[in-house]
């Protein structure tokens, strides 16, 4: 997503990166990052956090106003527990990268059906 | 505990499936940089998300580095969203889209009126594209193109 970033901004839009992986954002350096020290997949909050995912947000987009440095990264005050169990796990685990193929992954079998049968023309495609 | 390391964890697994030696991007040069003109309570915010969000209707992203995108519009229902990827646990993204794509929250704070207002539509792919050079030259300038037809005046990245 840092390489994205780097497009937006270079094309004149100022652009904030948000991060769980640390180390992947400081190899990329996109102009701003904000870092959430959570597990993988939850780069803006915990679910069915309204008030906790609104928090994260501001102190992140606040960056907009308050970075000046091209390269900057925040570390949000936020913790996922008390302990860092998680981190052991995500250590541990690896993800679960499988051989790569190219039919669609549909979370669940009434969305191939509703895809085939036309999709939605309010939310298209975008291959251009 | 400091971060996760995932870059030496990447690695292994690609070279575990039998792939090329990951060639990691890094820069080292200063990035580009373009001010915020206006407060973030005057700004129309844009967003792109790589957790392999779609809407149920369409076409579901695919493993083979998709490079693919699909436009949600800003008021979209967010019982229709739906999450597909290979490399993070879907567990929370799809029982609450919002840890990925964090729709709601954005139109919260335009209520609230710490943003001037959101992009009629968002952008969302599917991350973990192998070729760095297939992002560079493909995906990012087709997203960049929308920014600019979006008139948008900061843009929200979220990968995961």
């Amino acid at each position: 997503m840092g390489l994205v970033a780097r497009h937006v901004e270079a094309a004149g839009i100022p652009t904030l990166c948000m991060t769980s992986a640390h180390d992947i954002t400081r190899a990329v350096n996109p102009p701003r990052a904000a870092f959430l020290d959570f597990p993988l997949g939850h780069t803006t909050g915990k679910p069915h956090d309204p008030d906790l995912q609104r928090r994260i947000l501001v102190e992140a987009l606040s960056s907009f106003e308050t970075m000046t440095a091209p390269g900057a990264m925040k570390e949000l005050p936020f913790r996922w527990s008390e302990d860092e169990e998680w981190k052991a796990k995500a250590f541990a685990e690896g993800d679960d990268r499988t051989p790569r193929h190219d039919t669609p992954q549909y979370q669940d079998e009434e969305d191939r059906r509703r895809a085939v049968q036309g999709g939605s023309p309010s939310c298209p495609v975008c291959r251009s | 505990m400091g971060p996760v390391d995932y870059i030496p964890r990447i690695r292994d697994n690609y070279a575990r499936l039998g792939y090329k030696a990951y060639n990691w991007v890094v820069n080292r040069d200063t990035p580009p940089w373009a001010p915020l003109r206006m407060p973030l309570s005057q700004c129309r915010l844009g967003l792109a998300a790589s957790g392999g969000i779609y809407a149920t209707g369409q076409v579901a992203f695919h493993y083979k580095d998709d490079t693919s995108f699909r436009e949600i519009p800003t008021d979209v229902d967010t019982k229709v969203l739906r999450a597909t990827h290979f490399a993070y646990d879907l567990s929370g993204a799809r029982s609450d889209p919002n840890v990925v794509f964090p729709i709601d929250s954005l139109r919260r704070l335009v209520r609230e009126g710490f943003l001037g207002g959101l992009a009629s539509r968002f952008y969302t792919f599917m991350g973990g594209i192998y070729s760095s050079r297939r992002v560079s030259e493909d995906l990012a300038p087709r997203l960049t193109a929308r920014f600019l037809e979006d008139g948008v005046d900061a843009v929200l990245l979220v990968p995961v």
